[in-house]
């Protein structure tokens, strides 16, 4: 069974979202790296990028495919995480907290209301 | 799609299911890595029944083997088995596959589940025009034929409690641990008759068990309750294509395919010039007397990088070369590994090349085959 935190918000494609002020950390969800196991490369974006909600712009490769993540938000990276970049298999291990892929300043903050909650997002996985 | 007879087996270990070439088949049980680790280490037992169980009998068998295959058949024992590949005329594999002989007129051959439909018609189609092909019968079994692989270096101290006591064909010996690599014995089983063969796809001692469906059922079921306290793990076809690519077996349809030759692929040491004519002989005869201009090399990745992938162009000195055929991270290595094709110039080890990933080039290295060896 899943993990899905109450206090984040969901991508259908499994990012989760976690807003603080106007700034959104994003990151792969339990689900996600449980379907991906064996998380072994994450490729993350440059610090500056724009990038718009549901825009490719993370790799995470297990050991059997590489499957692109794409941005739950519209925004500016901000800061990515250097450690799931040395150790991918934090994304296995913790994918809620030290796994988080990078940070994002939002341009366009009502985005945030169209994510899945996680009562949504457990149905969609669960179903 | 295709299930194996031990399709319930594995939704009930809550396995991971993909298609495999028409086959419903488990790529992995918990982690490739883990499964991967557990061979290495331990144990594995891995669904083969999707592959191919076909028979050549009769007095003319062997003349019908040598003309088909690159390996000398008649130089295998009662018993023995041997690595060969099926050709064209113009010395492209048409399949890879291990021919086992059973009793002195009697062949199994155990060909990819791909090639089951492609290698039996061509089978038949090269009976037809034979000389004695009233000598000879061809038949395939493979609908009634399952089969596992135990792998491991702990399988020697289970095996038995699951393959018990003496032969009753094939290679004569008192226990199944008594088999050398490539033989292979028929053993009861309850009350059936299995063969058990010391061989395997993953660079581990190991036996690949072949028998009628009911009974792989419950011999799946006793390996795994048998090896359990020695680490033995179900293992899928994810765990299997990384152990493989480790120590360099070719993969039809990746190493191998029709338009490219055994003596490119690496395992001309498989074609046997000496037997007299075969299929695909001629231009197979040319290449080893004068080299090839493309060669099937193993590639390491030298600093940390995604994982190679098939198809990922190869390139050195600033130009595209060749491209990758196999790619993963090496579990037991921790790094990307893969083979591909180059020009025979630059297939020599300790080239440095570079394998371009998603459009940037990260660097690797040619190594020898195997990319990992134990110890």
């Amino acid at each position: 069974m899943s993990n899905v935190p109450n206090e984040l918000k969901y991508a259908k494609s499994h990012e989760w979202v976690r807003l603080s002020g106007d700034t959104a950390t994003v990151g792969i969800t339990d689900h996600a790296q449980h379907e991906l196991t064996d998380i072994v490369f994450v490729e993350l974006p440059a610090i500056g990028r724009t990038v718009k909600a549901g825009e490719a712009c993370a790799v995470v490769e297990s050991v059997k495919t590489a499957s692109d993540i794409y941005s739950p938000v519209s925004g500016e990276i901000s800061e990515v995480n250097q450690a799931v970049v040395d150790k991918p298999e934090l994304v296995n291990t913790d994918p809620h907290g030290n796994g988080w892929f990078y940070k994002i300043k939002l341009t366009q903050p009502d985005e945030i209301n169209s994510l899945l909650s996680s009562a949504d997002y457990t149905k969609q996985i669960q179903g | 799609m295709k299930r194996t007879p031990l399709f319930s087996a594995h939704q009930k270990l809550g396995a991971r299911l993909i298609d495999f070439g028409g086959w419903e088949m488990p790529v992995q049980y918990t982690s490739i890595v883990d499964e991967h680790l557990a061979v290495r280490k331990a144990a594995g037992v891995f669904d083969i029944s999707h592959m191919g169980e076909l028979t050549v009998s009769g007095p003319a068998a062997v003349s019908f083997l040598n003309h088909l295959f690159t390996n000398d058949a008649s130089k295998l024992a009662i018993g023995q088995g041997q690595y060969t590949l099926m050709c064209n005329e113009n010395g492209g594999v048409v399949d890879d596959l291990y021919v086992y002989r059973i009793a002195k007129e009697f062949f199994l051959l155990i060909v990819n589940a791909s090639g089951v439909d492609v290698d039996a018609a061509w089978i038949s189609k090269e009976l037809e025009k034979f000389p004695h092909r009233n000598e000879i019968q061809f038949a395939d079994g493979s609908d009634n034929y399952a089969a596992v692989a135990v792998q491991g270096p702990k399988v020697k101290e289970f095996i038995t409690q699951v393959i018990s006591g003496k032969s009753v064909g094939g290679t004569t010996v008192n226990s199944v641990t008594e088999l050398n690599k490539n033989e292979i014995g028929i053993f009861r089983f309850e009350n059936e008759n299995v063969f058990a063969a010391r061989t395997g796809y993953t660079g581990e001692d190991g036996f690949e068990i072949i028998g009628l469906n009911a009974a792989i059922q419950k011999i799946w079921d006793k390996l795994l309750e048998a090896g359990k306290p020695f680490g033995c793990v179900p293992a899928g076809l994810g765990a299997r294509d990384t152990l493989r690519t480790e120590v360099c077996y070719p993969l039809y349809g990746h190493e191998l395919d029709e338009n490219t030759t055994p003596v490119e692929a690496g395992v001309g040491f498989f074609v046997a010039l000496d037997k007299g004519n075969f299929v695909g002989r001629e231009i197979l005869a040319a290449q080893k007397a004068n080299g090839v201009s493309k060669k099937c090399i193993a590639f390491k990745m030298t600093d940390k990088s995604a994982p190679p992938r098939p198809h990922y162009p190869i390139w050195i000195d600033g130009a595209k070369i060749g491209e990758a055929v196999s790619g993963t991270q090496s579990p037991s290595l921790g790094i990307g590994i893969g083979m591909g094709y180059v020009p025979t110039e630059f297939s020599k080890a300790d080239t440095k090349i570079e394998i371009e990933i998603r459009g940037k080039r990260a660097p690797a290295v040619i190594v020898k085959k195997p990319i990992y060896r134990k110890g």
